[in-house]
């Protein structure tokens, strides 16, 4: 199947390495950022059984899957091994999802740099950075290290700068205030990003951001190692206030990526099916590939939970559900690495919101790039020619990305914050979607699939009932653009479940009557 | 002189960040690649599809250079079979 193109055989540590830096990205910080606020031990408990037991399954099997099925993605194989009903109702829910991936992730650039002005210079300086390593290599074929090593040096060496010159945005244009003015920065960038050639900026953007990925869990792991901080938020917290919703089943929603998220099993089966070496090498580079960002998220509980110098601290940081983000993780993790490595704190703040930042960022460039592609995609499918033009397309995807962060909480932009809990369920109903695609494909090889069931069916079931709650909660509180958002997610999950199930049930019988 | 061993580190170094930084996008710019030679192959072939081209002059040359890319070139464009009747490759 090579073909140096799609198909590349790559070694398995390099193909483990960019498959973690793929999936991990923003949203392992923010959910365990928020999630903690029901107490330290339900978030950890999620996050390293969810990794064992759901993750680890879910992106070994997706990418497994999608090898034995001439490396399709899980979209793809839907319509072969479930119906093509099914197939077009699975791609409705990923655009959906990755609306919101863009949307959310927006929101959360914006509030960081609104609380840490100082990371505004060297977040930005990392787009210049990522341009001249993308034109040293590919116009004046300069080997890869040393500008690896400057890029390095430069981006940390910037964050001294970006203290110096804090930067903060007009109170007021427009009647905008900061934070929508960095939304449409964002998203004006995003748009413009996706449209340039993939080697100028996405690509080198990726790398140094993969290589940061990695110094900076180094760093975080060392300084929790070195400080040993103690854990200050309470083990279950008591005075949860009063506004959060119930820890079962939204829990589960809220940490997705770090214990099982829908979106790995599309990166697994979409790239990395197609570079892997050997079948073998699957468990490898999926299971630790999970691992990998079962990691991150922890470090980013800890950073949420150990991060505080007293109880109270922590509680007056945690008065409203959903409101954190990464700031958790930033104000937590800048004083686990101030003491443990003697940071000064206001760099150590600096660095881990330029951390996190970067990676909502890569996210966001390639979300807007895949929705551009859907956009065109469709308007081949359906001949809509305007759809097919680059431009129109990005408007298209970028205008709805704004749509949901605006339409869904008001002017301030805040919407995409809103949306997170329904962007865990989508991202979990997608999860369990893959799982009962695999345990079909389990069942048609005659092999056990409890081990892919099992994870599907406590996923699916916490999915659906967080929908069901977040539909009560977003009718009551007479935001029926996110109703209707989430209707259309809950409507196309159910019809792709009741195929995917009755597929499952015919392989069933087909096997046990070969058996017979 | 450098020392031979730190040279096969740097060298392992270099080529482990250089699969990192091309991995992911190998796809991409491969494709990339294919639509800019695609171009071009209809520059050079234009004048014999019946597309007037200023720079025929200096094309012609190059097509017998291109002949043996010529095939691929034509069924990815969806012709089966070679569109120019005076030159037949399938």
């Amino acid at each position: 199947m090579r073909d140096d193109i799609d198909y590349v055989p790559t070694n398995r540590f390099v193909l483990w390495g960019h498959h973690f830096t793929a999936v991990a990205g923003a949203a392992p910080i923010i959910g365990p950022g928020i999630a903690v606020i029901w107490g330290w031990l339900p978030a950890f408990l999620w996050v390293v059984l969810g990794t064992m037991f759901f993750a680890g399954v879910h992106d070994f099997g997706a990418i497994w899957a999608s090898v034995r099925n001439q490396a399709r993605s899980v979209g793809s194989l839907t319509g072969d091994v479930v119906s093509h009903r099914a197939r077009t109702l699975f791609m409705i829910v990923i655009f959906l999802l990755l609306l919101m991936v863009n949307a959310v992730f927006a929101v959360a650039i914006s509030n960081e740099l609104q609380v840490t002005p100082s990371a505004v210079i060297p977040a930005w300086s990392a787009v210049f950075v990522a341009i001249v390593i993308g034109l040293l290599l590919y116009k004046m074929h300069v080997a890869i290290t040393w500008p690896t090593i400057a890029g390095t040096v430069i981006l940390y060496a910037v964050i001294y700068l970006g203290e110096l010159v804090p930067i903060e945005l007009p109170a007021q244009i427009l009647g905008l205030g900061p934070g929508a003015q960095w939304i449409l920065i964002l998203f004006f960038y995003a748009a413009v990003a996706s449209m340039l050639p993939v080697w100028l900026l996405l690509q080198p953007r990726d790398y140094i951001n993969g290589i940061q990925l990695f110094i900076g869990l180094g760093i975080l792991y060392g300084a929790v190692l070195i400080t040993s901080p103690t854990v200050v938020a309470p083990a279950i917290n008591p005075n949860v206030p009063a506004a959060t919703p119930p820890l079962m089943p939204l829990l589960f929603v809220t940490i997705a990526c770090g214990a099982i998220s829908g979106f790995h099993g599309l990166v697994g089966s979409g790239t990395t099916s197609k570079q892997l070496n050997t079948e073998t090498d699957a468990r490898f580079v999926g299971y630790l590939g999970s691992v990998g960002e079962g990691a991150l998220a922890l470090v980013a509980i800890i950073a949420a939970t150990a991060g505080f110098a007293t109880l109270a601290d922590w509680e007056a940081f945690y008065q409203t559900y959903g409101t954190q983000g990464t700031s958790a993780f930033v104000q937590g993790g800048a004083r686990i690495a101030a003491d443990g490595l003697g940071l000064p704190l206001a760099f150590a703040q600096t660095l881990l919101a330029v951390m996190a930042i970067l990676f909502a960022g890569t996210t966001m460039d390639a979300g807007v790039r895949l929705q551009r592609y859907i956009v065109q995609e469709w308007g081949t499918i359906y001949n809509i020619k305007p759809l097919q033009n680059g431009y129109v397309a990005t408007g298209v995807a970028v205008g709805a990305c704004l749509v949901l962060a605006f339409g869904a909480g008001g002017s301030g932009g805040t919407g995409g914050m809103v949306i997170w809990p329904l962007f865990g369920t989508t991202n979990q109903l997608l999860a369990g979607l893959t799982l009962l695609v695999v345990s079909v494909i389990l069942v048609k090889l005659g092999r056990p699939s409890r081990y892919t069931m099992i994870p599907m069916v406590f996923v699916t079931t916490m999915a659906f009932v967080s929908a069901l709650i977040q539909l009560r909660d977003l009718y009551a509180a007479g935001n029926y653009f996110l109703v209707i958002v989430d209707l259309l997610i809950v409507v196309a999950s159910i019809f792709v479940m009741l195929e995917a199930t009755s597929a499952f049930i015919r392989e069933k019988r087909k096997s046990a009557a070969a058996a017979r | 002189m450098t020392d031979p061993s730190n040279a096969s580190v740097w060298g392992r170094l270099g080529t482990l960040l250089s699969e990192f930084y091309n991995a992911p996008y190998r796809g991409a710019v491969a494709r990339a690649r294919r639509d800019e030679d695609d171009l071009f192959m209809l520059f050079v072939f234009a004048e014999l599809l019946g597309i007037p081209n200023p720079a025929t002059y200096y094309t012609l040359e190059l097509q017998p250079v291109l002949l043996e890319r010529f095939h691929q070139w034509h069924t990815r464009m969806g012709l089966e079979h070679s569109p120019l009747d005076h030159f037949r490759c399938c």
